[in-house]
């Protein structure tokens, strides 16, 4: 017990903590909206998230951006990196929802056997960037920790005085960008015609099809969105940790799915105030105790929250927000 | 393939089953029985090309064979969980984990704990608990994380049971590797004691070298799980996790108690898994952390879910070939997880009620089908 530690550092735990709650979130939409509207846990996202991760550092590499490239090519080659990885997060996605869930869904399997493809899906392809890729075209493929180079330097913008914290440019594009990204995804769900497809299904499946929406189409565009947002969380992780790996995905999805959970499944400001609530509690509790421990914290406080308020901090309501 | 599936619908093996005489089934169980405790010594031809060490690189055919029945109560334990009660458990290997450290933590003078009960209580440095004493530790202990985790988290929606559960294996391993002075962390416990037995060659019974002796004794507590497993699956209870899967809301009209009855599947699925684990970690005397990663919980899940779920002999099987074929093809060691990765995604979308699924779950599965088939006709 270290309360010492964690008051003297507060304000730098603060920042580390909504910095790792912003990318819990942006991945927690995809479970999130998935769940809202197919009532299903999508065990295939982490693995979407993961593949945006490469496509970054592919990127880079076709680019041959470095820390030390000029601004244009920075610029540049950050944006390209972010169209990428959110097409290719995208691509997987609905790759994952054709290959695995929509023959499932043909023939009317139980939940649990979706459950199984989604594991099943989500090891193929964490075998293709640790095995497959790696007999084919040697390194930086395999079973090892990659860097991505840091093309994005990392600058002090400006120090918040009184507690003399420092900001940097990367903060700032990991928190500003996550949250931009929200809002658009909220304001498009709930103010588009799409949107309001996607609403609708996710309150009442038959209902929605009578009155003419298209429910595959709905079904492809909630991957699409939740792939596109794990693209995002993608090249945001690569700037602040810049590293990923073959099984990166695993401890990502899980604590993502714990936000989307914390939050209240199914509700996109849940996903939100979940990722950021648990990334603050993580860094708080690992500066307070031992950071060998940060997984149990987060569990801990998923079945805590779960038994005191069951359908998370929000409540559950992708298809109850108002119409 | 279908072809063959057919031929084999046609034989109705199950009904065949069930019309025979008396004499007949027992006369077919006693021979399948001791053709299972013949398998370590198999040596005849064209049988003999299923052993594992027919290379110089191959595993020890009955290291590998126990290996399959450990599993195969695990799949067994499960199944009650997953195939009967409904319950997706992703942190089953958290059990397992827990029935293989209570035996190391009790039963090895190499922990920590035996260590600080020898100086309390001022025995020599040889003294641990018995192994007999450590069985009833390894099944209290499980049965109280079946329990504890349970109560909780059973009167929450299904998906989340997954989640939590999961959370909970990994919490399991993270707690062994970190409680240094308890468990010995990350080195793991040696010198687990292994079960009494007479002394030959001048080696204990059960040792290193001989592992069909380990094989006979997984195999005999297996047979006797079976037995048990099928007794509750046709009692009041098996009936009640049948309503509470089928649908919850029904059964809790018709009076049948769900909580209470999925608690219960619950600590009874904990108790089989911490069992296994119990036999893992004697057998390779030597329990660590890493031996129980989260992938292992997928691939219990994946035995009980592809042999078909619900019935304890697809269970066999699943656990049969999951643990079987990896060590049969050893040589891909590289190729196996993506190959189980493939093999799940295909045997489940072509077979979403697995490969000999219960008579009752197969006919749900039509049902559902034809329902889903009509929907989509009337759109």
């Amino acid at each position: 017990m270290d309360f010492d530690n964690l008051i003297n550092g507060l304000d730098r735990a603060t920042l580390d903590g909504i910095t790792r709650g912003s990318i819990y979130a942006l991945v927690a939409l995809g479970y999130t909206m998935v769940y809202g509207v197919m009532k299903l846990i999508n065990f295939a996202h982490s693995e979407v998230f993961m593949v945006g991760t490469w496509t970054v550092l592919g990127v880079y590499t076709v680019l041959g951006a470095t820390s030390s490239s000029g601004t244009g090519m920075v610029i540049g080659a950050t944006l390209l990196a972010l169209i990428a990885a959110m097409l290719a997060s995208a691509g997987t996605a609905l790759a994952v929802e054709r290959i695995a869930y929509r023959p499932l869904r043909k023939k009317g399997a139980p939940a649990l056997i979706f459950l199984i493809t989604g594991i099943g899906c989500s090891m193929v392809l964490v075998e293709v960037f640790g095995q497959v890729l790696k007999y084919f075209f040697g390194p930086p493929f395999g079973r090892v920790l990659v860097n991505v180079p840091a093309v994005l330097e990392t600058k002090t913008v400006f120090t918040i005085p009184g507690v003399d914290l420092a900001i940097s440019n990367t903060r700032i594009l990991i928190i500003v960008g996550a949250i931009v990204m929200m809002v658009a995804l909220d304001t498009f769900v709930n103010k588009s015609r799409l949107g309001r497809g996607v609403r609708a299904v996710a309150q009442d499946p038959d209902t929605a099809s009578l009155m003419g929406v298209n429910q595959e189409r709905v079904i492809m565009l909630v991957f699409v969105l939740g792939g596109a947002m794990a693209g995002v969380a993608a090249l945001l992780f690569t700037i602040q940790y810049d590293s990923t790996k073959f099984d990166i995905g695993f401890i990502i999805g899980l604590k993502a799915f714990t936000a989307a959970v914390l939050g209240g499944i199914g509700n996109l400001r849940g996903a939100l105030v979940g990722g950021l609530f648990l990334g603050i509690v993580e860094v708080y509790a690992s500066a307070i105790w031992d950071s060998s421990w940060t997984n149990v914290y987060a569990f801990v406080v998923l079945v805590v929250v779960l038994m005191f308020r069951p359908t998370g901090i929000l409540g559950e309501s992708l298809g109850k927000a108002r119409a | 393939m279908s072809q063959i599936l057919d031929a084999y619908r046609g034989l109705k093996l199950g009904d065949r089953w069930d019309g025979a005489p008396k004499v007949v089934r027992w006369a077919v169980m006693l021979l399948v029985i001791a053709f299972a405790f013949y398998l370590p010594y198999l040596n005849i031809l064209p049988f003999a090309y299923i052993r594992t060490d027919l290379s110089s690189t191959g595993s020890d055919w009955a290291s590998v064979l126990f290996l399959i029945v450990v599993y195969m109560i695990v799949a067994v334990g499960l199944n009650v969980v997953i195939g009967l009660a409904g319950l997706l458990d992703l942190g089953y290997v958290g059990f397992y984990a827990l029935g293989a450290y209570s035996i190391a933590l009790f039963g090895s003078t190499n922990s920590p704990v035996v260590g600080a009960l020898q100086s309390r209580f001022g025995f020599s440095e040889e003294w641990a608990v018995p192994f007999a004493v450590c069985i009833p530790i390894a099944i209290v202990m499980s049965l109280i994380a079946g329990v504890f985790l349970g109560a909780p988290t059973l009167r929450l929606r299904g998906d989340y049971l997954a989640i939590v559960t999961l959370g909970f294996g990994e919490i399991i391993r993270i707690t062994a590797r970190n409680l240094d002075n308890v468990t010995n962390g990350a080195a793991g416990i040696t010198q687990v004691p292994v079960p009494p037995g007479p002394e030959i060659d001048g080696r204990n019974f059960f040792n290193t070298i001989d592992a069909e002796r380990w094989y006979w004794l997984a195999l005999t507590v297996l047979l006797l799980i079976i037995f048990l497993a099928r007794r509750l699956e046709h009692s009041r209870v098996g009936r009640a996790w049948l309503a509470i899967r089928e649908d919850e809301d029904a059964a809790s009209v018709m009076g049948v108690a769900g909580f209470k009855f999925k608690l219960w599947a619950f600590a009874i699925g904990a108790t089989l898994g911490g069992l296994a684990g119990l036999l893992f970690g004697s057998k390779q005397q030597y329990v660590e952390p890493n031996a129980f990663m989260v992938n292992l919980s997928f691939l219990f899940v994946a035995m009980v879910v592809i042999g078909g779920s619900g019935n304890i002999f697809g269970a066999l099987l699943g656990a049969f070939l999951l643990t079987y074929l990896p060590e049969r093809f050893r040589a891909f060691v590289d190729w196996r997880p993506f190959a189980f990765g493939v093999a799940l995604v295909a045997v489940m979308i072509l077979r979403p009620q697995g490969l000999v699924p219960s008579r009752r779950r197969a006919r749900e599965f039509e049902d559902r089908r034809h329902e889903a088939e009509e929907a989509a006709a009337d759109v």
